[in-house]
């Protein structure tokens, strides 16, 4: 039995909360992907109007850590697991910022035919909320292996944030009438290349949680 | 970093039980060092080696060496009484000798041969402002020590402890009997003292130890499992039984 069984109860609730989190933010990502596809502006609208919700949880969150830290005060293990949930949900919640401000492209093209169809975008989008989720469920289960294995991962998002820059740049140098929406495109991978980006962060605080360094090679 | 106390290979047996065993460790002067783990594990008969105290108890055995500024404590010529005043000791309940605070100060450089009354006046004050106890009860020295507040009556026992100038005190558990606001003056109190003397703490308490030591040696079953620098021992310890003890996860 475990020797501090009120810890280890708060403990699995803010883990809980954390998976909660997490579950709205990939959610986030992908329908901010797909209102952008299929140029839904009413979806648009629902996860710029939803995001106060992960934000709301981010509070409820820090909150909750931070009585904990006052009322259990962790050491070691326990502690770094604490700080690093306070530090991973500001992750996510910025992750949810960046979904938001996709949503809000969508509504700017609104209006307007889409230059091309949209591929390589959708498929960064798949790997980053995959990254998200693999991401914290690696720290939930303690899975080093997995979050090296998605930190990682990130170069592979680079390089398709790569692509998708020099395709987009040609399409300009062929055309300048598409710049608007070239750069348009450009910013949301961007936004996707920061989301991965968080996602590796994340990975460093499953590292730091587990051997308190953050050494991921 | 000068090194206080070296000690190797120490065993010590009560009869035929084995208290420590194999102890190894420094204790650095001017530094203060925590000794935790649960009960029974240890760390007060260590403590109690470090000035001798365990040779009061019937039937115990010392094997090994314990260098004190790198003479062997336990060699044949050594002059236990010259080690128990360089080495004092405060402990867990505060103990005034029932008699004034001003005799209390005074009574161990009495022993040692003082005499001169303004000497043992100032000694009194030096002492009980090191302590932070002088404005409380400058005008009562010649009161009961028995009739202060348990905080109080501690770092009263500090004060004796250094009134006869020693270079280290072991404090066995110096704070558990008391409330948090003479807890804290205590602390306070062990940051200042770790500048002129060495000082070596048994706790009970993990923050305690985070809080005012640089050092912790955590002990288990007569062994010192890990001894580091007490902010890598609270943050990141490198044994799981470490680990496992200071998050109140042990057994």
């Amino acid at each position: 039995m475990a020797a501090r069984p009120q810890m280890d109860h708060e403990m699995s609730i803010i883990t809980n909360d954390l998976l909660e989190m997490t579950g709205l933010v990939e959610e986030a990502i992908r329908l901010a992907i797909k209102s952008l596809t299929e140029k839904d502006s009413e979806l648009a609208r629902n996860i710029i109007n939803n995001d106060e919700e992960i934000d709301d949880l981010e509070d409820s969150i820090k909150d909750k850590c931070l009585k904990f830290l006052a009322t259990q005060q962790p050491l070691a293990g326990d502690l770094r697991y604490m700080i690093s949930i306070m530090q991973m949900v500001r992750d996510l919640e910025r992750i949810g910022d960046h979904c938001e401000d996709i949503a809000k492209y969508t509504l700017r093209f609104e209006n307007e035919e889409y230059m091309k169809q949209l591929i390589d975008i959708p498929r960064m989008a798949e790997m980053a909320a995959k990254m998200v989720k693999n991401a914290i469920d690696a720290f939930v289960n303690r899975d080093l292996r997995l979050a090296r294995k998605v930190w990682k991962a990130d170069e592979e998002v680079d390089e398709l944030f790569r692509n998708i820059y020099d395709e987009l740049m040609g399409m300009v140098d062929q055309d300048a009438s598409r710049a608007n929406q070239s750069v348009m495109f450009l910013f949301i991978a961007a936004h996707l290349e920061r989301i991965a980006d968080y996602a590796t962060n994340i990975c460093e605080e499953t590292v730091f949680t587990m051997e308190g360094n953050y050494e991921m090679e | 970093m000068e090194t206080k106390f070296e000690i190797e290979k120490l065993n010590l047996y009560y009869g035929t039980f084995q208290a420590l065993k194999e102890i190894d460790m420094s204790i650095y002067g001017n530094k203060i060092t925590a000794l935790i783990g649960p009960s029974g594990c240890g760390k007060s008969t260590f403590l109690r080696t470090l000035n001798r105290m365990n040779d009061l108890i019937q039937g115990v055995k010392i094997e090994g060496m314990i260098k004190f500024d790198r003479e062997d404590i336990y060699g044949k010529d050594y002059d236990i009484i010259e080690l128990r005043k360089k080495v004092g000791m405060v402990f867990q309940k505060p103990n005034p000798f029932p008699k004034t605070i001003y005799e209390n100060i005074v009574y161990g450089p009495k022993i040692h041969g003082e005499k001169d009354k303004s000497t043992l006046d100032h000694i009194v004050e030096q002492t009980l402002k090191e302590v932070a106890l002088w404005e409380e009860v400058k005008d009562r020295l010649h009161k009961p020590a028995l009739g202060l507040s348990g905080g109080q009556q501690q770092r009263l026992c500090i004060a004796r402890c250094l009134a006869v100038e020693p270079e280290v005190i072991l404090m066995d558990e110096p704070t558990s009997a008391l409330d948090p606001v003479a807890t804290s003056k205590i602390e306070g109190l062990l940051e200042e003292l770790a500048e002129k003397y060495t000082i070596v703490i048994v706790t009970h308490n993990m923050q305690q130890a985070g809080r005012v030591s640089d050092y912790t040696s955590f002990f288990l079953n007569g062994k010192v499992i890990e001894t580091d620098k007490t902010e890598v021992i609270f943050s990141n310890p490198a044994n799981k039984k470490t680990e496992d003890y200071i998050t109140g996860r042990f057994g």
